[in-house]
């Protein structure tokens, strides 16, 4: 019963998204909406439980004192300070209330955003160190590679004069035959496995996301 | 000469309200004397009926544009559209359309509460001006109406979409009923999945955790559903070989999935005390400290095994190139198109797009999965059977083979 109950409550809203999509009526559009809002109510509920983890396992490092348990305590030490400025209602220590006190907008704006840009500008360096290992000319395939890669890059340079024309249309070529066609590819069997995955979960095939209990 | 210049001035201030009303409202005779530029004819022949395939709320209209635009005089520079409840009116503005233009759509809002609401079941009247540089000389249509608007409850623009699903589901039962019966369907290879054991195996020879991504995709993102029927089938060995498994994951909802799913693996293997909650836990949902949370992981437990399946963003190749340097085997698949190559550079297996999908069924070689990865092979050769002969047919002048697959929103 336990699992047959939400078997068929995937089979039912599962069919039902499929014919919702062919009714554009607003009725239909209606109930597709209330539905949708159900998901932002789990998903408040299994934030409670994420950060109920993130606790749990944060706590269990520093208790047994586990490799790098600093870290452990900074993110529990973050956590509970911006709960705590979130939270506070203007006392006269702090200038703004909830979102906007000052505590909480400071630790955002100079704390975390440095931060999280960081790490996105690690990125330009991981480009260059992934793109070196690709475009190494081992293989015949890698040596293309790297001269279709060459292409595109100096179809940005301005320095070549009258080849520039050349270099612009084969770089085109490239993006747009060879590289479209095998984008178009990739997509239609992406859509195809999408619509198998869907088909697979509505008639209860693939179910491992459901658990035993 | 005083008295010259105070008439002028009352011409000026009294005359630009008259201006002004004028263009709001195309029941205002236009002044005659006032007029420097011809006036063009108007547009001919206005229909208006209510849109086609949609929630309601919105009237399509079409002309014949004005024989004074483009040719004849030339001097036509666009159309308003004009709306009334009324055939005595006011009408109202609801939309300009450039020269050369023959159709409008007028969309209101579904909301009562909205001061653009249009209401459904309600008759609406209209007239098309055609307009001028001159703000002053214009031409309307006759007025049409009344017309009212309502929603479909079928969409006939996507019938080619419900072919297909059609033929789709159809094929794919045909495969799992023959795959019932004991046929034996072949199934192509696919060297990421069958990685997958060789990297358990060495995890478990080097004593070192296997490190699980599930990406950054919610619990209702289809990459993510697949990427857990993969996880439950790498931890179910996993479990059989005792190895660690590490699963940090990005969403509160997937996190809770992902638990079930790994215990549901635990216990179908027979260790069901071997299951710790703890493996599968949440970090945070800000994507780049995720990718920090996780770098960290890497270099700190040095996972032998880092597995990504499912939805990711810019952060594939932080991930794929820390885990690299960690010197982890990597085994990556992702729909996402733009992060492919990141992963194909960074990883040593990758799982292209729909590989992804078909993942779960290699790794399980139930008959059930088995009989929709045959579905979706079979589709995919339909599909290069029709693009063959789209291109055939394009050649040959039979346009109309690409009107049988237009799909309207």
């Amino acid at each position: 019963m336990k699992r047959q109950v939400p078997l068929a409550l995937v089979f039912i809203f599962g069919i039902f998204m499929i014919i919702q999509y062919f009714i554009p009526h607003e009725k239909s559009e209606w109930v597709y909406e209330f539905f949708l809002d159900w998901i932002y109510i789990i998903g408040i509920f299994a934030l409670a439980l994420g950060i109920w983890s993130l606790i749990r396992v944060s706590y269990d490092k520093i208790k047994y004192r586990r490799p790098n348990w600093q870290y452990a305590a900074i993110t529990l030490l973050g956590l509970f300070f911006m709960i705590l400025f979130g939270f506070d209602y203007g006392r006269h220590i702090f200038s703004a209330e909830g979102l906007r006190n000052y505590m909480f907008v400071s630790f955002f704006d100079y704390i975390l955003i440095p931060i999280q840009a960081t790490m996105f500008s690690l990125l330009a360096f991981f480009i260059a160190s992934a793109a070196y290992r690709a475009f190494r000319a081992r293989s015949a395939l890698a040596t293309l590679l790297l001269l279709a890669a060459l292409i595109i890059m100096l179809r940005f340079n301005p320095y070549f004069g009258a080849v520039t024309p050349y270099i612009e249309k084969t770089a085109g070529w490239l993006l747009n035959v060879p590289n479209l066609a095998a984008k178009r590819a990739i997509i239609i069997g992406v859509g195809l496995g999408i619509v198998a995955t869907s088909l697979k979960v509505i008639l209860g095939i693939e179910r491992a996301y459901l658990g035993k209990d | 000469m005083k008295l010259t210049f105070l008439i002028a001035c009352c011409v000026l201030f009294l005359g630009f309200p008259v201006a002004g009303f004028a263009q709001d409202t195309p029941e205002e005779a236009q002044p005659a004397d006032s007029i420097t530029t011809p006036i063009p004819a108007p547009p001919g022949n206005v229909t208006a009926w209510d849109t086609e395939n949609d929630h309601g709320h919105s009237v399509s209209l079409s002309w014949e544009p004005s024989p004074d635009d483009g040719t004849g005089l030339g001097n036509v520079i666009g159309y308003i559209v004009f709306r009334s409840d009324s055939p005595d009116g006011p009408f109202v503005d609801r939309g300009v359309q450039p020269a050369g233009a023959s159709g409008h759509t007028d969309v209101g809002s579904k909301e009562e509460a909205s001061q653009d609401y249009m209401a459904d079941y309600v008759d609406y009247y209209y007239k098309v001006r055609a307009i001028t540089a001159d703000s002053l000389v214009f031409a309307e249509s006759v007025m049409v109406g009344p017309v009212q608007s309502y929603g479909q409850w079928f969409n006939t623009g996507r019938i080619p979409v419900l072919v297909f699903v059609l033929c789709f589901m159809a094929i794919t039962i045909f495969f799992i009923q023959k795959a019932k019966s004991g046929a034996n369907l072949f199934v192509r290879r696919l060297a990421g999945i069958e990685a997958v054991d060789e990297a358990i195996g060495r995890a478990t020879e080097m004593g070192k955790p296997i490190l699980y991504v599930l990406g950054l995709g919610t619990a209702a993102d289809i990459a993510t559903i697949a990427s857990y029927t993969i996880l439950g089938r790498v931890a179910k060995k996993i479990a059989e070989y005792q190895t660690g498994l590490i699963v940090p994951c990005y969403d509160p909802i997937t996190m809770t999935v992902a638990q079930e799913t790994v215990k549901t693996a635990y216990m179908d293997a027979g260790r069901p005390d071997a299951y710790n909650e703890d493996m599968v836990y949440f970090v945070t949902q800000s994507q780049f400290a995720y990718v920090a949370a996780v770098n960290g992981t890497m270099l700190r437990e040095r996972p032998a095994t880092n597995i990504y399946m499912g939805k990711f963003y810019a952060e594939s190749l932080i991930l794929a190139e820390t885990g690299a340097l960690a010197g982890s085997i990597q085994i990556a698949g992702t729909d996402e198109i733009a992060q492919i190559p990141f992963f194909v550079v960074a990883c040593d297996y990758t799982l292209i797009g729909e590989e992804l999908y078909a993942a779960s069924a290699y790794l399980g070689r139930e008959p059930l999965l088995l009989g929709s990865l045959k579905a979706q092979d079979y589709a995919k050769a339909a599909v290069i059977i029709l693009a063959i002969l789209g291109v055939i047919a394009m050649n040959v002048g039979l346009d109309g083979f690409k009107d049988l697959f237009y799909i309207s929103n």
